[in-house]
């Protein structure tokens, strides 16, 4: 049976209490939103929580036990894991809890120095070329003059950056540091000049140039807020490439030295001894490495998914 | 021309490393005979310095060294006299050659398989498993795995010796420890490629049009997903080279990663200089015939310098 419309079947509604234009859910700000989805990641609350751990260790670590990472004790070496040395002892009778935490601090000093280095140069320079890029013959100038120094910059790997100062200078967290300095921003300056030209041919970015708004209101406004995400997404993974670089140079023997500790260092001195059964030795600053890059990682995998528009519900 | 304009920016970054590590030695103060002049006659000190240049004037001494190097001369080593840098890149070279390759192989082979059968089972166990892996791979440094291999293989059940180097099972564990970090990263990189490439509407009309699923995945899947990853080659390639110096030191191998290292510890300038341009120029190379060979893979990257 076919069933016919009819007036009947249909009741008016009442316009007052139409909700079409009532807002769903309360509207928050990009930052509100970004954060509960960041803390909605479970990889990224397992990394943020390593990492809170670490660091804390790393900062009250060494004061937990009444030894010093630096003090020998030769009646007491290679010693085991125990209630008096949670980590065991090294070859000199020094306590592995103590200089396990002091390696921390090297680790970390040197991948937030790795951070704040990407920060400032790498989005400066970045930043300028993207947005100089195509304005007149002065800007297309000054953008490609940083881009040969970048090109050149990412061709010389790194590491041998390093090796070659540290044959100048002596080898040390300061070398470490200079060479990072020198180098390190390169890839964040590419990602950013990439992202501030990507954003520039955006319409709003037009509409706002050609309402007669200023340089800095445009930057400050529509380009560095837009370009937050990308600079966060790279600085985790730039902390734990740095911590690494640390260690493998330290493993060389061309980073920190002695007395002081690092995780490279510590797993540098192990290295003949793990044949002969002392395990802590390699195990617990191969373990810090291992898991500090897995907090990065997992926090910088995580806040990729949650800023990920494509991603987002 | 792009790729006029590329090889001459590689050619460019060669010539500044190459100064670059010419002048730093330079910085140097006093010169690998300081400690010679004291209890050797001044003749004697004289005609050493002589054979090595020294006692030119450093634009002279650059304008001879740049000179030497586009002969493919890197000179002599100061501490082992008998030998010139060109010597020792030669005995050091097959070792590494042939650790980088093998650990290339096995990187890239196990890597995209790894990636592929993850994206294909996604968020099943098998992907699961896979990433675990992966993330525990990029977590561990080679110089913490390597003693750890060493210890399992070679200690507890005894099957491949624990270090040096000359026959293939000499090579097996050194190459698993080098492989292992780039082919985590070549698997996540995989991955992600992969799970995108399969959303696409192109592998639907594939799979409507009653494509078998091993020909979707090769040859519409993995064909395109395989793209971005190639294009992490040169990193790879990098940290190879560089994983090499650990790796070589540990395991006791006989290649330029060692020779490298040892010579920084004995302040043999002339041989650091030579092995870091080596390094350099390969790794340059690398990352050039990487770029072209990327735009010619992929159709839809048009060999221009606005694109990139």
């Amino acid at each position: 049976m076919v069933k016919v419309l009819n007036d009947s079947m249909f009741r008016p509604v009442d316009p007052s209490k139409l909700q079409t234009d009532e807002i769903q859910r309360p509207s928050l700000g990009v930052f509100k939103e970004t954060l509960l989805s960041i803390l909605k990641n479970k990889l990224a609350i397992i990394g943020l929580f390593l990492l809170v751990v670490i660091i804390f260790l790393a900062l009250f670590g060494p004061s937990m036990v009444p030894y010093s990472g630096s003090q020998q004790n030769l009646t007491n070496v290679n010693k085991a894991p125990s209630g008096e040395h949670w980590f065991g002892t090294d070859n000199l009778g020094r306590d592995m809890w103590s200089r396990t935490w002091q390696g921390a601090r090297v680790s970390l000093t040197i991948g937030f120095i790795a951070a704040i280095v990407d920060l400032v140069v790498g989005v400066i320079v970045g930043g300028v070329s993207g947005y100089m890029a195509g304005r007149g013959k002065f800007g297309d100038r000054v953008d490609s003059l940083l881009m040969r120094i970048v090109e050149i910059l990412y061709g010389i790997p790194y590491l041998l950056v390093v090796i070659l100062l540290m044959v100048i200078m002596e080898p040390g967290i300061t070398t470490i540091i200079i060479a990072l300095s020198i180098t390190g921003w390169v890839g964040m300056a590419r990602i950013i000049r990439g992202q501030i030209l990507l954003l520039k041919s955006q319409e709003y970015v037009l509409a706002a140039e050609k309402l007669g708004t200023s340089h800095v209101k445009i930057i400050m406004r529509h380009l560095l807020p837009n370009t937050m995400g990308i600079i966060i997404i790279n600085l985790t993974f730039t902390i734990p490439t740095a911590i690494f670089a640390e260690a493998f140079l330290s493993f060389l023997g061309l980073g920190v030295q002695a007395p002081f500790a690092s995780w490279g260092t510590m797993a540098n001195d192990s290295l003949g001894v793990i044949l002969s059964g002392h395990w802590w030795r390699l195990f617990f600053p191969g373990f810090m490495i291992a898991l500090t890059m897995f907090a990065f990682n997992a926090f910088g995998d995580g806040i990729q998914d949650a800023l990920d528009p494509r991603a987002r519900k | 021309m792009y790729i006029v304009k590329r090889f001459m920016t590689m050619i460019l970054t060669i010539w500044v490393i190459a100064s670059l590590t010419f002048f730093i030695m330079n910085m140097i103060p006093g010169d690998p005979f300081a400690s010679d002049a004291d209890v050797l006659p001044k003749e004697v000190v004289e005609n050493m310095r002589a054979k090595y240049n020294l006692d030119e004037p450093v634009p002279v001494q650059y304008v001879l060294y740049l000179k030497n190097l586009v002969m493919l001369d890197l000179g002599p080593s100061i501490k082992s006299e008998s030998r010139t840098v060109n010597d020792i890149i030669a005995s050091g070279f097959p070792a590494s050659a042939t650790l980088g390759i093998q650990a290339i192989i096995v990187a890239l082979f196990f890597g995209l398989l790894l990636g592929i059968v993850a994206a294909l089972n996604h968020n099943k166990l098998l992907d699961n498993a896979a990433m675990i892996f992966a993330i525990i791979g990029i977590s561990v440094p080679s110089f913490i795995l390597s003693p750890l291999l060493i210890n399992i293989f070679a200690v507890k059940f005894g099957i491949l010796p624990v270090a040096s180097w000359g026959t293939w099972q000499h090579s097996v564990l050194p190459t698993l420890a080098l492989a292992t970090t780039p082919l985590a990263v070549v698997a996540r990189y995989m991955r992600s490629s992969m799970l995108e490439v399969m959303n696409q509407n192109y592998i639907k009309t594939a799979d409507a049009k009653g494509l078998s699923t091993f020909k979707i995945v090769l040859s519409h899947g993995v064909r395109n997903a395989i793209l971005p990853v190639v294009s992490f080659i040169g990193p790879l390639f990098v940290s190879l080279i560089t994983g090499t110096f650990v790796i070589e030191k540990i395991f006791a191998v006989p290649g330029i990663g060692k020779y490298f290292v040892d010579s920084i510890f004995n302040r043999d300038y002339p041989v650091i200089m030579g092995t870091t341009v080596f390094f350099s120029t390969i790794l340059v190379v690398t990352l050039f015939l990487i770029d072209i060979s990327y735009r010619f893979i992929d159709p839809r990257i048009k060999l221009t310098s606005k694109g990139d």
